[in-house]
């Protein structure tokens, strides 16, 4: 809306000197009577003086029977000059002084009506007005708890979903489910592998060194597999589809939520919980054991190698060490572990998607959501494990 | 399902003024709500079989909001929705269901599932709705295409299509299972005049031919004056309604200055000292 002065449409050829800038004069007249003169150039480029800035020279004084604003001096104008008469009239109001904008130049006049119609419905957005601390509180506390209900609703929605999905019921295409299982399976073995095999050397490391002191370099064998296969295995697939797979999750639910795709499921009476849900939960089910096995095995070869190729084992002798440490109960414990963390993940991506708000920025922020509740469920989980299998002795 | 419909569409024609029938919806002391904000309180209203019904008035009154109620992605705060004659609010899921699966909706953006072809958000209804086999799925799906204008764009994604289009091909999805109702907010949104008035004439002859009940958002004049013959205009400074019946007896005889003024884009209407003598 630059330019959009009725007087000389301010082109630099005007004269933008800096005497020429916009200036603002209050003056007193008969009768106590206010004028605030503006004159000058008044362009955003060049700044422009807040109405506020004149609010203790407006009430110096007496009460001003009247403010009036004389405009001749101007030159030209944009937005810097509307807002500040639109201030100026907010200052009137509070105060309640008359303010005569008849020396306005009419199209200023029409923008100012405009700034100045309240729309309807303006209480919608109750929640953005500042609250007491207390409130605050409260009400925090509050949407704690309601999100918690929501959570464990959501949970129960799951659960019956994947039920009618047990007994051939659910609503959704086979070729979703391949596709979600190809992208939380195959598509990430490779990092998978990475890791897993950088986490076993750590591994080999870490005890070789202490255990090397008394000649026992073999055990790093054990150290390692035992390691792996009961809690590391587990642990760094889950981190790693929390991150990969729980945020796509979130992401693509939450797009679908912002364009109404779900919306659109629901009013055809498709259950998004049977057709978005349950094939990404089973294909994580299905799939985090088998990305945790692969990941064991790939830990065990990291630590084969430290072993191998810096403390000079034998190839046989390790795998033979391996084989020994690692326990069927220690690999099952392993890989239920796993089916537990994918079901905390799909429960956190979903969750957070369908929760996501009506906007871009929602999405992101549904994802970031959903890695970190994710990861905190597994370590907790995590823990939970521990005590349970001590208690169990497994 | 599709003779059901025409059968039912039929019996409309026939009953249109005898009311021997429960009217299509019926909307009872409807209060709706945004958390302790209430939008729109005390809504009465009607729908009768045949009808093009449009839910009118300014931006952000609470339209789409009214249309979510109607489709049941929203519970009503008070009173009650009825579907011939039946409590829709108030009924247990599996009768809701089979509510929805006689709605088609047409959403303000299109809301085509970004991960299938046109051809399969056609299909998806039909291959969960009825026992067709994939072939009869693919050649209903190409008709319905076809009938919006997109022939021959069955294997495109919804991303690879302009805005108008995915709005076309949301109403091709949305006839997909030759509905009773159909919901639309905002059809001719985003689309150009002559494509707008095209989308007019489609709605006028999926009612003709599918015998279905038309529920519209608009803001188009020309269109509301084309299509309807039943409204509700809902005023976002009493959040209640302010009117209701046929928009050009409206025009006529309303005298709440708030519609004739929505209804005439805020001009004085040419005829206002005949219709208010
Ligand atoms: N999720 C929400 N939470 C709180 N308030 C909302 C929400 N969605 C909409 N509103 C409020 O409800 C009011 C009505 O919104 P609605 O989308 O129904 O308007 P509309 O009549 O369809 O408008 P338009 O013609 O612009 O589409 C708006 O004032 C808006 O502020
Ligand atoms: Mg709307």
């Amino acid at each position: 809306m630059s330019e959009s002065g009725n007087l000389q449409p301010a082109a630099p050829a005007a004269g933008d000197t800096a005497a020429n800038r916009h200036q603002v004069e209050v003056v007193r007249g008969e009768g106590g009577k206010v004028v605030v003169r503006v004159s000058g150039a008044w362009h955003l480029r060049h700044g422009m003086p807040l109405a506020a800035s004149i609010e203790s020279a407006l009430t110096a004084g007496a009460r001003p029977p009247q403010v009036a604003v004389d405009a001749t001096g101007v030159t030209g104008w944009d937005s810097s000059l509307v807002s500040f008469i639109v201030g100026l009239a907010e200052i009137c109001h509070t105060r309640q002084i008359p303010l005569n904008r008849e020396g306005l130049p009419p199209g200023l006049d029409r923008l100012i009506e405009l700034a100045e119609t309240v729309p309807e419905n303006k209480d919608a957005g109750l929640s953005d007005r500042p609250r007491p601390f207390v409130v605050k509180v409260g009400s925090s506390f509050l949407a704690y708890f309601d999100s918690v209900g929501k959570f464990v609703d959501f949970v129960g929605m799951v659960t019956l979903a994947l039920v009618s999905f047990v007994r051939g019921r659910a609503r959704y295409r086979r070729s979703d489910l391949v596709e979600v299982i190809q992208a939380c399976g195959a598509n990430a073995l490779g990092i998978v592998s990475l890791i897993s095999y950088l986490v076993g050397v750590i591994l080999a490391y870490m005890g070789a060194v202490q255990l090397q002191q008394f000649g026992a370099a073999i055990y790093v064998a054990d150290l390692v597999g035992i390691g792996m296969v009961r809690e590391m295995g587990a642990m760094m697939t889950a981190i790693i589809m929390a991150g990969r797979t729980g945020a796509a999750f979130a992401a693509q639910l939450g797009s679908m939520k912002v364009t109404q795709e779900i919306d659109a499921l629901s009013t055809m009476g498709i259950s998004p919980m049977e057709f978005l849900v349950v094939p990404r939960m089973i294909a994580l089910i299905l799939m985090m054991p088998l990305l945790c096995l692969y990941s064991d095995f790939v830990g065990i070869l990291g630590g084969a190698t430290v072993g191998v190729g810096v403390l000079g084992l034998s190839l046989t002798a390790y795998w033979h060490q391996s084989m020994h440490a690692v326990t069927m109960t220690a690999l099952v414990g392993g890989l239920v572990k796993s089916v537990v963390y994918g079901v905390l993940i799909a429960l956190a991506g979903c969750y957070q998607g369908f929760e996501c708000g009506k906007s871009s920025s929602a999405v992101g922020e549904a994802a970031t959501s959903a890695v970190v509740s994710a990861i905190v469920m597994i370590v907790v989980a995590c823990g939970m494990f521990a005590v349970l299998f001590n208690i169990l002795n497994i | 399902m599709s003779t059901e419909n025409s059968a039912s569409g039929g019996a409309a024609a026939a009953n249109g003024t005898a009311n021997n029938r429960p009217p299509h919806i019926e909307v009872r002391d409807l209060t709706m709500a945004y958390g302790a904000f209430v939008l729109m309180r005390d809504l009465n209203f009607t729908v009768r079989h045949g009808d093009v019904f449009v839910i009118m008035g300014a931006s952000g009154c609470g339209k789409s909001t009214l249309l979510r109620h109607l489709i049941g992605l929203m519970e009503p705060t008070r009173g009650e929705i009825l579907y011939d004659g039946v409590n829709f609010t108030a009924a247990p899921p599996q009768e809701r269901e089979a509510t929805l699966r006689r709605f088609g909706v047409l959403y303000q953006s299109g809301a085509l599932w970004s991960s299938m072809t046109l051809a399969e958000n056609i299909g998806l209804p039909l291959g969960e709705f009825t026992d067709l086999s994939p072939r009869e799925i693919r050649e209903i799906a190409s008709l319905k295409l076809a009938l919006v204008g997109l022939k021959g764009f069955e294997d495109y994604y919804p991303s690879q299509i302009s805005g108008g289009m995915q709005k076309r091909a949301g109403l091709a999805r949305a006839i997909a299972l030759d509905p009773d109702i159909l919901f639309f907010d905002e059809p001719s949104a985003g689309l150009d005049p002559v494509s707008s008035r095209l989308l007019d004439e489609l709605i006028l002859a999926l009612r003709d031919s599918l015998g279905a009940t038309v529920v519209v958002v608009s803001h188009e004049l020309p269109s509301i004056f084309t299509i309807a013959n039943n409204s509700v205009f809902l005023d976002a400074e009493t959040h209640t309604m302010i009117a209701r019946g046929d928009p050009h007896e409206l025009l006529t005889h309303s005298t709440e200055p708030r519609v004739l003024e929505f209804l005439t884009r805020g001009e004085p209407p040419p005829n206002s000292e005949k219709a208010h003598g």
